[in-house]
């Protein structure tokens, strides 16, 4: 797939492969993704979505391909992910707060513990990147106190607090109550007009067609068919993306 | 509006009913063991020699006192119980290749010291490694005794902390290791402070069981408890002194036991509540 882009790409995907035994999940995803740019992937579940994300962050090893991040191959066997994690924020449809810590220490505990940034600092930093998202009250409040919409917006704040260049969001509003999708999705605006760079797994379509740049439709561990949203929604060319979208429709979903 | 919902009058009439029953029940079958007991035909030699209140309170603050010495080697046991077994289930989670005779060493302790009795665990090294010294000071029982007890139980503790530790859901791996924490920072910080929580409850069990285990040390040499009613059986010719010890023991282990019980229902209704959410 060809970078339609003039950035040069900040994440790249060169010929990814990923197998979990005999099941091949991800085969030979081309994928570039620019600086600022918000590229969404859709497509039916066991598409791979969530594999090629969890791939990006290196919480999969590759079967086979590269990821350039900055021009550097992450993918590497035998590279040290750790520094490289911490650049790249993830943000899971389950959320995956830490249960036994406040919300404060949730979003502090990264920089903590990662970047070696004082306690106080990182506290005062967690509690002010919390109020951004509108949590300012609830910063002494426990994971399972809040409702799902304030668990994922935590989340959000916990890989914000890292300052990471990338994000990664899998499917973040599937486990939220359609009425506090909402209050998620306006998070994902402020940081596409913030110019962060994202890719982002949704099963949102109207969301999608408004915040992406780009989208992808995966299908059976390909990237059958890629665009602006115009494109994708308006004037889909594969038979497959058409069905899919179809489906979509049908399911009241656009 | 505080009248009783029609829920909460039909709970309440089911305690009622079940008080009634189990005070009935119980009743009939206390009356049984005391109508029926003293009707055998040697209950007059048993009460004699295992219920004999001279000989009971005679031998009462002298076992008493021996039981203290329980106590110390419990209490010391403990903290040394809790740090070893900590440090071997860490060890077994381990996985870079390096560490590999660590891993290897952890599965073997704890494969030997849960398939060997404590009581000959007990025999094993308080008899054989004080051979080992030549000095007299090595060969105190009380210290093998102990170290033998801390090797057993250290040895059960350790598989309940490893449960612990993998009933931590992977998400909770994923989302520490992509903040990009190290995997022994995960640890330390993500997924022992959850474990821990969980295995609180298995743990005090494991507790209430070694305050009786620890009597086993007296087979060495110390004592403490139960070498002294033996003690006291031999002079006064009487078992009374046994089962004085027995009232000394439940008097402390049926007390933790609740206090287990309890705190497993709790963290089955925290665990339970969870779920659902
Ligand atoms: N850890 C794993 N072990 C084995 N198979 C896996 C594993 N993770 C994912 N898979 C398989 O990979 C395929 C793709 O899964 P993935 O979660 O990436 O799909 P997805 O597009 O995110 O779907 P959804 O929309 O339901 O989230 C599925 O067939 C799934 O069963
Ligand atoms: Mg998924």
């Amino acid at each position: 797939m060809s970078n339609t882009t003039h950035h040069p790409a900040k994440l790249s995907l060169r010929g990814v492969r990923k197998a979990f035994g005999t099941n091949t999940v991800l085969d030979g995803i081309d994928l570039n993704v620019a600086e600022g740019e918000v590229i969404t992937l859709i497509g039916a579940s066991g598409s791979g979505k969530s594999t090629l994300l969890r791939c990006a962050n290196l919480l999969e090893p590759l079967d086979d391909g590269e990821i350039l991040f900055d021009g550097v191959d992450i993918a590497e066997p035998g590279l040290d992910p750790d520094p490289i994690r911490r650049r790249i924020g993830m943000v899971f449809q389950s959320f995956n707060l830490f249960p036994h810590m406040s919300v404060t220490k949730n979003v502090a505990i990264g920089p903590r513990k990662v970047l070696g940034t004082d306690k106080a600092t990182a506290r005062a930093a967690a509690v002010e990147m919390l109020t951004r998202l509108g949590l300012g009250d609830r910063a002494d409040a426990y994971p399972d106190q809040l409702s799902g919409g304030q668990q994922q917006r935590v989340a959000i704040a916990r890989s914000l607090a890292m300052n990471p260049e990338v994000m990664l969001l899998d499917e973040i509003t599937s486990a939220l109550d359609p009425e506090l999708v909402g209050e998620v999705l306006d998070v994902v605006r402020d940081l596409k007009a913030d110019g962060m760079t994202m890719l982002f797994a949704t099963h949102e379509m109207a969301f999608c067609r408004e915040i992406s740049d780009r989208v992808c439709f995966l299908h059976q561990g390909r990237i059958l068919e890629h665009g602006p949203p115009e494109q994708i929604f308006g004037d889909p060319q594969e038979p497959r993306t058409r069905e899919f979208l179809q489906r979509v429709i049908d399911a009241g979903r656009l | 509006m505080n009248q009783r919902t029609r829920r909460e009058a039909y709970e309440q009439r089911q305690r009622k009913r079940s008080l009634i029953i189990a005070f009935l029940s119980t009743s009939v079958v206390v009356g049984a063991i005391v109508v029926l007991v003293p009707r055998l035909p040697r209950w007059d030699r048993v009460r004699k020699s295992f219920f004999d209140g001279e000989v009971f309170a005679d031998s009462f603050p002298r076992l008493l006192r021996a039981f203290w010495l329980d106590v110390q080697i419990f209490t010391w046991s403990v903290p040394l119980i809790f740090a070893l077994s900590l440090a071997v289930a860490v060890s077994r989670n381990t996985r870079s290749p390096a560490l590999f005779p660590l891993r290897a060493a952890a599965v073997i302790y704890t494969d030997v010291f849960r398939g060997v009795p404590v009581i000959l665990t007990i025999f094993l090294i308080g008899f054989g490694v004080p051979g080992l010294f030549d000095s007299r000071s090595w060969s105190n029982p009380l210290i093998w005794g102990s170290a033998a007890l801390v090797l057993s139980y250290s040895a059960y503790v350790s598989e309940e902390i490893r449960a612990g530790i993998e009933g931590v859901h992977e998400s909770q791996r994923a989302a520490a290791r992509s903040l990009g924490m190290s995997s022994s920072q995960t640890m330390s910080t993500v997924i022992l402070p959850q474990a821990l929580r969980r295995i609180v409850p298995p743990m005090m069990n494991s507790l209430v069981s070694l305050q009786k285990d620890v009597a086993l040390v007296s087979l060495i040499g110390p004592i403490e408890i139960l070498r002294q009613a033996g003690l006291d059986k031999s002079n006064a010719a009487n078992f009374t002194p046994y089962v004085a010890a027995a009232v000394i023991f439940l008097a402390v282990t049926i007390p933790c036991t609740r206090v287990a019980d309890y705190l497993l229902n709790r963290e089955r209704r925290r665990t339970g509540a969870t779920a659902v959410s």
